[in-house]
């Protein structure tokens, strides 16, 4: 059967590295293109085509990459993934509010909180497997969320307001309403964050990684330190999700617990899924098609999460693997019969 | 506030024994697919709603009752009762049946990852709960009262109010009634069988399909009388209930040990009590992070349960 992956990685490594840095620049500028194509029949109906390409698709697209890295590298199951977000959110709140740091230097805060907060929950719960992990990581991102609701400190139900926006750089300036700026930025983050994943896939991280996804029990007797290496896969997914909450704060300047509710987490898992799980490329055209989509379709208006319910079933139905499955090598053998 | 709590102690037990069963029903529809197909059935929770709209339409579409009308008494009132816990029990358990068909049997046979039949199941529940939406247009939907909540005296000092006694028996009558199901019947010790090792079952001439749909029909019958409880405890449902109760009832699951259905049954007891008693002392805000934060613990602890999974006797 014809796979567009394995057809795309085909091309890649058949070709010298001038074609490969080609590709990679038109990759980019089409990428960076997208804003500006808000009179084609991308139009989005109801919602602005350009704030709709920030938030959801941006944020969408930098969050499934990072829980790829917890869910399709090292296949541990994590339904709180929206904790991460919330605490990357939230300390740009705080901090951006209380005190007068700016969104670049609070950046490398809240992802440091969101990797501790990481390895808080990853200690315990990475001993755990399978389900049991899901339902502890959901545990966690709905405690975070109550947490954030009843702590009145912290704004409570009514979350913080008047986030205050980056700070001019280059001349340029971030306003609320100057979506293509912030579009560039989060473009950057983006393939920065690609890039992380990349480089981190071909070392000794990601064949770890990889060894625990297909079976833990081997890759322990094998000498691999696994509960580390989980550790450690958590940890970076957290951080990447740390990232896009700091990012999103200083994006919508109004965050509520509202904003970081289970839904999130769900929504974000079948970006990866719905992308083909564990291939970077897979991910993100799962993250950009489900962060846009409830958009585009809002002509349905009230069917439109039922209709986006239906594209799922029909989709994991006709494809389980996903949109851009993960080269055949690379797959696991037949869970079946696992616990 | 510590004598505060010995005063109320028996009463609060009595209505956390009540959420506790409601708990243990929704939590069978979870462990039962589990046990069969380790899978998170995770559409159950829309299933446990739709049987709470059932009851609400025999209530008020069938009987007539409205909001000023005369609760029922005597046998009348156990005749509409026993139809309500009917009409809830075989909606869901259709509805569980539709929904393996449509979500499930597909990628089942095709032997996909793990993640792929979760990904349909939230797709399955998004739509489930959207249609819902659309039809109930975003609003709670009240029922009107067919039975009055009489106190049938004190036992211990507890309050016995009719509606937690009616939902303790019940659910009990049920719950007994579905381990002999397993125990006993053909349809229960294939699905044993199965959930013991499925190729081995298949090789015995066990038709997995079969087996699979009865496991979700139970399943669904055990929810859908939850979803009566539901309505006889609280009075009214709404599109978006099944979420908050199917979660808490997973973790019930969880908590017993997944996949053993006396399991579900201690786990959702323990979930029910637990809450009841973190909401008064702590304020029913925090009642969920107190259920995590102790699932946390006896997962760290027990990481199969606390029952553990008594895999070769109840494994459902």
């Amino acid at each position: 059967m014809f796979n567009l992956r394995d057809w795309g990685a085909g091309i890649w490594e058949r070709s010298g590295r001038p074609v490969r840095v080609l590709i990679a620049l038109g990759a980019i500028a089409l990428a960076a293109s997208l804003p500006l194509l808000g009179g084609t029949f991308l139009k989005t109906p109801i919602a602005d085509y350009e704030s709709v390409l920030v938030f959801p698709v941006a944020i969408f697209v930098i969050m499934a990459l990072g829980l790829n890295i917890v869910i399709g590298k090292s296949g541990l199951l994590d339904l709180g993934y929206v904790a991460f977000f919330a605490i990357g959110a939230y300390t740009m709140g705080i901090l951006g509010t209380k005190t007068g740091l700016n969104s670049w230097e609070i950046l490398p805060i809240g992802i440091a909180m969101a990797m501790f907060a990481g390895l808080i929950l990853g200690v315990p719960a990475l001993r755990l497997r399978g389900d049991y992990l899901a339902i502890i990581t959901l545990g966690f991102g709905e405690i975070v969320r109550i947490t954030a609701l009843n702590l009145n400190s912290i704004g409570g139900a009514n979350g913080i307001v008047g986030i205050p926006t980056p700070p001019t750089i280059f001349g340029l300036e971030y306003t609320f309403d100057n979506h293509r700026l912030y579009f560039w930025t989060f473009l950057i983050i983006i393939l920065l964050t690609i890039w992380m994943i990349r480089r981190l896939s071909v070392r000794r991280a990601g064949r770890a990684w990889e060894s625990i996804r297909q079976d833990e029990d081997a890759a322990e007797l094998m000498g691999v330190p696994t509960f580390r290496y989980k550790i450690w896969a958590f940890v970076l997914g957290a951080s990447v999700g740390g990232a896009a909450g700091v990012l999103y704060a200083s994006k919508t300047l109004f965050i509520s617990p509202d904003n970081f509710t289970l839904q999130v987490s769900i929504l974000i898992l079948a970006c990866v899924v719905f992308g083909g799980m564990g291939n970077i490329w897979g991910v993100i055209a799962g993250a950009v098609i489900l962060g846009y989509l409830p958009d585009r379709i809002r002509f349905l208006s009230d069917a439109r999460l039922l209709v986006f319910g239906i594209v799922l079933v029909l989709m994991m139905n006709l494809r389980p693997d996903g949109l851009l499955p993960r080269k055949k090598r690379e797959k696991a053998l037949p869970e079946k019969g696992q616990a | 506030m510590l004598s505060n709590f010995q005063d109320q102690f028996a009463t609060l037990t009595v209505g956390g024994l009540s959420l506790g069963f409601i708990y243990v029903l929704i939590a069978l529809g979870y462990t039962m697919v589990y046990g069969v197909l380790r899978m998170i059935n995770f559409a159950n929770s829309e299933v446990f709603m739709y049987g709470t709209f059932a009851t609400i339409i025999v209530i008020r579409d069938l009987f007539g009752f409205t909001q000023q009308s005369e609760p029922a008494t005597g046998f009348r009132l156990v005749y509409i009762l026993f139809l309500c816990l009917v009409a809830s029990m075989l909606m869901s358990g259709i509805l569980s049946i539709f929904l393996e068909l449509v979500a499930y049997r597909r990628l089942r046979n095709r032997g996909s990852n793990k993640l792929a039949p979760l990904i349909s199941a939230i797709g399955m529940s998004i739509v489930l709960a959207e249609f819902m939406r659309i039809l109930t247009d975003s609003r709670y939907v009240g029922s009107p009262r067919v039975m009055e909540k009489k106190s049938l005296g004190t036992f211990f000092g507890a309050e016995l109010r009719l509606d937690n006694v009616i939902i303790v028996v019940a659910g009990l009558i049920l719950f007994i009634t579905l381990s002999q199901f397993v125990q006993r019947t053909r349809l229960g010790k294939a699905i044993r069988a199965v959930s013991m090792n499925e190729d081995a079952a298949k090789l015995m001439g066990v038709n997995l399909n079969f087996v699979v749909s009865g496991t979700f029909l139970v399943g669904g019958l055990m929810t859908g009388a939850a979803g009566f409880f539901y309505v006889l405890k609280y009075e009214n449902t709404s599109f978006n209930i099944g979420f908050e109760l199917g979660i808490a009832a997973f973790t019930a699951a969880i908590l017993g040990g997944i996949g053993n259905i006396k399991g579900a049954f201690y786990g959702g007891i323990a979930l029910g009590l637990l809450e009841t008693y973190a909401s008064f002392f702590l304020g029913t805000q925090w009642k969920a992070v107190t259920v995590f934060i102790v699932l946390v613990f006896v997962l760290y602890f027990r990481p199969n349960g606390v029952f553990g999974e008594a895999i070769t006797q109840t494994r459902a």
